[in-house]
């Protein structure tokens, strides 16, 4: 026979969730920063890492080291970045968008947002980010989405995922949820997804900041719900540049509850790697 | 002929259904959080995809009609009955690592769901990489047109349940969800039951 539990335990604990949703909730959107300016700014040359340029329909694969900048910029229109983000010392640990968009209350990943692992630690640093339109819920493109543009050359992000995968010694069954960037979807009232198309303008770009060694999958395909999806979408730059020191006020380390206790949670993983 | 599973509170349960099969997960008690993942039986790398599932219908959540789509692009189950009315599938799993984020670093030594399914895949010769997102039916996640998204107070009744009927031969593997931080299963998790129809 099942043993409920007493009326004390469940209101203790009811009560102590309702304040963390309180706090969660009221939070967003009120205290985030405005998007930042476009264009994105000159980085010194002896800043630079790396350079790439991602064709479109194309992906590629990098590693990141902790505190290092991913800067994306799409050249042109019709380019959704998906990314999948795994940990370069432990590849069971990847990206884990069910519980970044649980644990910070929100879908809407933008400037001082965070993208968690799977095991409680933070990723990857949204640092700065002109648009705000990115998706975390509906994945990219497929051989099935693409299927009905006739074009047989069409390319789509799930094979570009899992072909950079194996070229990070991975299988399909390591791709999570994928992040899109530059895909302005959002929810409805009744549920239904809506494509804001409004929301992008060229020139929009993003950073992201590494909080651990990466491995980083990006693939340059239109999202399957934006109306130019059948089209081949304009380059994507990518840049790696140098890691800076973080300061002790950073946004995305300080701006929520929970976003402070994923950088603990990073804390107590760099302490058990160097005792 | 059908086969009936009483899964007790907090615990983990696997079992095939067969192309054809319906299987009907039921919320005994009311507001009881049921994570749940799909293997196509024959191949576990093809498995539930909630993203592609989400998308292919154009709506956030899972109810009557939604049919799961796979990793592979193909449709593994439909929904067939739902009594309670809607179903999360953005919100994954509780784990004891998210846990010390979302309530505090002394939760961290508390069951979870995630603690269920690596048990639970092990039987089947999976591991912590082959956790898909899950769906959480009876959960109650709404989402906001500005992005807010929450755990709700449940809304299923003593009772509820869902079927979905097998497109092809499926591995269910499900956590009977144990979070008592959070209103998913009313703060008190419940036992639950799983029936598998010809």
């Amino acid at each position: 026979m099942h043993v409920h539990r007493t009326p004390e335990q469940i209101a203790a604990d009811r009560q102590r969730y309702e304040e963390h949703q309180r706090i969660g909730l009221e939070f967003s959107p009120a205290t985030l920063p405005t998007p930042t300016p476009r264009p994105a700014p000159e980085v010194e040359p002896g800043e630079i890492l790396a350079s790439e340029t991602v064709p479109g329909g194309w992906y590629t694969t990098l590693r990141l080291s902790p505190g290092e900048i991913l800067r994306v910029a799409p050249r042109g229109a019709g380019s959704a970045v998906a990314l999948a983000a795994w940990s370069a010392a432990d590849t069971s640990e990847r990206m884990n968008l069910p519980d970044t968009v649980k644990l910070q209350w929100t879908t809407e990943l933008k400037k001082g947002r965070v993208i968690f692992s799977d095991m409680g630690r933070v990723m990857l640093s949204i640092v700065e980010d002109s648009s705000g339109a990115h998706d975390a819920l509906t994945g990219g493109s497929t051989a099935a989405t693409v299927q009905q543009y006739d074009d047989p050359k069409l390319r789509n992000t799930r094979d570009n995922m899992v072909l950079a995968a194996a070229k990070l010694g991975l299988g399909r069954g390591d791709i999570p949820p994928l992040f899109n960037l530059f895909a302005p979807v959002r929810v409805q009232a009744e549920g239904q997804f809506e494509w804001r198309g409004g929301m992008l303008t060229e020139g929009d770009w993003v950073e992201l900041r590494a909080e651990m060694d990466l491995l980083i999958a990006i693939s340059n395909c239109p999202h399957p719900l934006d109306p130019r999806a059948g089209e081949v979408p304009d380059a994507v730059d990518l840049m790696r540049i140098k890691a800076t020191p973080v300061p002790d006020d950073d946004l995305c380390r300080t701006a929520t509850a929970e976003a402070v206790r994923g950088f603990e949670n990073n804390a107590k993983m760099e302490g058990q790697r160097h005792d | 002929m059908t086969e009936t599973f009483d899964i007790p509170a907090e615990k983990p349960w696997s079992g095939i259904v067969k192309k054809g099969q319906t299987i009907r997960i039921e919320d005994t008690y009311g507001q009881q959080a049921i994570d749940t993942l799909f293997y196509r039986a024959d191949d576990f790398g093809e498995r539930y995809s909630s993203q592609d599932t989400l998308r292919a219908q154009g709506t956030a959540y899972i109810t009557t009609g939604s049919k799961l789509m796979s990793s592979e692009g193909r449709v593994m189950l439909t929904v067939t009955a739902d009594t309670s009315g809607r179903h999360d599938t953005s919100a994954g799993c509780c784990s004891c690592e998210s846990n010390t984020v979302r309530f505090g670093h002394e939760t961290l030594y508390q069951h979870a769901c995630r603690e269920n399914f690596i048990m639970e895949l092990s039987r089947h010769g999976m591991t912590k990489r082959d956790i898909a997102a899950n769906i959480n039916f009876f959960m109650n996640v709404p989402i906001s047109a500005n992005g807010a998204m929450t755990v709700d107070d449940g809304i299923s009744a003593p009772g509820d349940h869902v079927e979905l009927v097998a497109e092809m031969d499926v591995l269910c593997v499900i956590s009977n969800c144990p979070q008592i931080n959070n209103p998913c299963n009313g703060f008190d998790p419940t036992p639950i039951r799983v029936l598998i129809k010809d």
